[in-house]
């Protein structure tokens, strides 16, 4: 595939399409390493809970820039508009960086994004000049709000956030891939498994985003690996172009003109 | 010859113990140096003091454990202020996958039924089904614990104490134990924060450590005796260290209530926050440059690491052992430390003790 496939998100040309979270790994040495073998451009840093709104969580930081991967700060916990705009604001600052990956939580116990507060900040931080990356469902009309208000990247779930349940709503995700097939999507929360990663990127989503999965893995580094190569798969699957599932047996090798019984004594 | 020890938090404490204990009967001196006008009032101050190396193994590697068994003989004989008495890991029932993976990567545990557990803590009777039970692990009070270490140095003929001290002796060893403090001097350390609690509640009796799984907020409630329990521990990769945060509060109030909805009315005795000294991997480590030790980043295990990493120093400044668990040995800092480093004793490898 080569220079061919790079993903084009805002700004950047991106050769990996296996994004990583940053929270919650057994060391920050470990979390190197699997940021390493995934092969990751990019990972998100929450801002809100980790730095404080101070300069107090450099040490931390100092270690994922030492990297040489583009930080994506979120609003991870925000839950209003208001809110997630002041966080925004603030990760600008502290990590010199205009995109946000833009989350505004709408229900405590599924982490669902309150679609309303998301497309208000979104066109607020837009037209203030960031890139935003909205954490969004699949639902289509707000997809479509979410490109008015001056998104050019969306961010849909699999399932909420840390519950490693994979595909929730295959038509709900297939839809919204075919109504956008030019809008970089890229699948954000709620994927457990390789395979469930693998899927997604074979029904044509642009990147993964990984965080729970790998961090809390018993050997995170080797899931890392492991992601990044069903991400790949499903990448390389999706350009392949793959078979429709058929309800007959089809083989693969004419039975026509076959000389009767070889191999088949019995 | 002497050794300076700076900083008499757990890590300095044990050092200071352990190396006038060894360095007796070689005529070592032994100078503890403390900036403060006590022992343990760094991070030390707000630590759970569980000493749960199985435990541990839920997040840590496994030498964490190798040399916290050290620490369950050390603070039960050695200076005898904890109790065995287990401990106990829990969950929601909801949240019953969190038990399932940290009974994969901890291990000394049995599983309770709801039976059981109700036997082992009637406070839990009835609101938790299942957990596990680490029979072998011990609990302490980290502050009395200092003290009764501290009060042991004071006996010792060959150790002197300096408190509200503000320059370093002129000594044959230097040990460093300053944790968060010595960041300047070794460039990888970070600070880790964390907040706790202590609660009262004569509603509520627990005999061990239990702590809550939780996909969030997990956390774990420490008894000190007479109604009062110690809340830990946030942790946040932040070097701020004295901010308490009403979220942090919140969380940690809301996961107790979960463990027992009497902690609502329990009164607050006490907010805490510092930070933890860590380095990348969060694995201890003695290094050295020159003729000083540095004994630091045991992060959050300071009362279950100490012992072993003061009785690693002692066996090197006596009798020239190297421990590459902790040592780094590949770094060159400790080769030419063998002989001459060792100033009694034959220098030889190992990690066994």
């Amino acid at each position: 595939m080569g220079k061919s496939d790079d993903l084009v998100v805002y700004d950047a040309r991106l050769s990996s399409r296996f994004l990583l979270g940053t929270a919650r790994y057994p060391s920050p040495a470990i979390l190197a390493e699997a940021i390493r073998t995934a092969g990751a451009e990019i990972v998100t840093v929450s801002l809100r809970r980790e730095a404080g709104g101070s300069r107090a969580g450099e040490s931390f930081w100092r270690l994922i820039r030492e990297l040489g991967v583009r930080v994506l700060p979120n609003t991870a916990g925000c839950r209003t508009a208001k809110e997630a705009v002041a966080t925004a604001q603030m990760a600008r600052e502290l990590f010199g960086t205009s995109w946000i990956k833009l989350e505004v939580i709408g229900e405590e116990d599924t982490l669902q994004p309150d679609v309303f507060g998301l497309v208000e900040a979104a066109r607020i931080l837009s037209d203030d000049g960031f890139c935003v990356f909205p954490y969004t469902t699949e639902d289509l009309v707000v997809a479509e709000r979410l490109l008015d208000a001056g998104c050019r990247v969306l961010m849909p779930w699999a399932a909420p956030i840390g519950s490693g349940r994979g595909i929730n709503n295959l038509f709900g995700l297939r839809a919204l891939r075919a109504h956008f097939p030019d809008t970089p999507l890229i699948v954000d929360a709620g994927l457990g498994a390789p395979s469930q990663a693998a899927a997604v990127m074979e029904l044509g989503f642009d990147a993964a985003l990984l965080n729970t999965a790998v961090a809390r893995a018993g050997d995170p580094v080797a899931m890392a690996r492991a992601f990044s190569l069903a991400i790949e798969a499903g990448r390389a699957a999706y350009l392949s172009g793959l078979m429709e599932p058929r309800d007959m047996a089809a083989p693969s090798t004419p039975v026509l003109g076959r000389a009767f019984g070889d191999g088949f004594e019995a | 010859m002497l050794i300076g020890v700076i900083g008499a938090g757990v890590a300095g404490l044990t050092a200071a113990f352990e190396i006038a204990r060894a360095g007796a009967p070689h005529g070592a001196e032994v100078e503890l140096i403390e900036k403060a006008d006590g022992p343990g009032r760094g991070c030390s101050h707000y630590a759970g003091g569980m000493i749960a190396p199985w435990c541990e193994l839920e997040s840590a590697e496994p030498i964490v454990a190798t040399l916290g068994e050290e620490a369950l003989a050390f603070w039960t004989r050695d200076i005898p202020v904890a109790k065995i008495a287990g401990s106990l890991v829990i969950a929601p029932p909801r949240d019953r996958a969190e038990l399932t993976e940290f009974s994969r990567r901890t291990r000394r545990f049995e599983r309770l039924d709801a039976d059981a557990l109700a036997a082992l803590e009637p406070a839990l009777a009835g609101r938790f089904s299942s957990g596990l039970y680490f029979r072998e692990e011990a609990h302490l009070e980290p502050r009395a614990a200092m003290r009764a270490l501290f009060e042991r140095l004071q006996t010792m003929d060959n150790v002197r104490i300096r408190l509200c001290a503000d320059s370093v002796p002129q000594a044959d060893w230097i040990v460093d134990c300053r944790g968060f403090a010595a960041r300047g001097e070794l460039a990888e350390l970070r600070g880790v924060k964390g907040e706790m609690l202590v609660l009262r509640s004569e509603e509520i009796e627990l005999s061990r450590p239990v702590r809550m799984l939780h996909p969030r907020h997990p956390v774990y409630v420490v008894p000190r005796g007479q109604g009062v329990f110690m809340i830990g521990a946030t942790m946040i990769e932040n070097e701020e260290r004295s901010r308490v945060t009403a979220r942090s509060i919140v969380e940690l109030v809301n996961s107790a209530f979960a463990i027992h909805p009497a902690f609502a009315e329990a009164e607050i005795v006490e907010t805490g926050s510092d930070v933890r000294p860590a380095f990348p991997d969060n694995l201890p480590r003695i290094s050295r440059q020159g003729r000083t030790l540095y004994v630091n980043g045991l992060y959050r295990h300071g009362f279950l690491l100490a012992p072993a990493l003061a009785r690693r120093v002692a066996r090197f400044l006596f009798a020239g052992e190297i421990f590459p668990e902790v040592m780094n040995a590949n770094q060159g800092e400790w080769t030419d430390a063998r002989g001459r480093g060792a100033d009694i004793g034959a220098p030889h490898r190992g990690i066994g003790l």
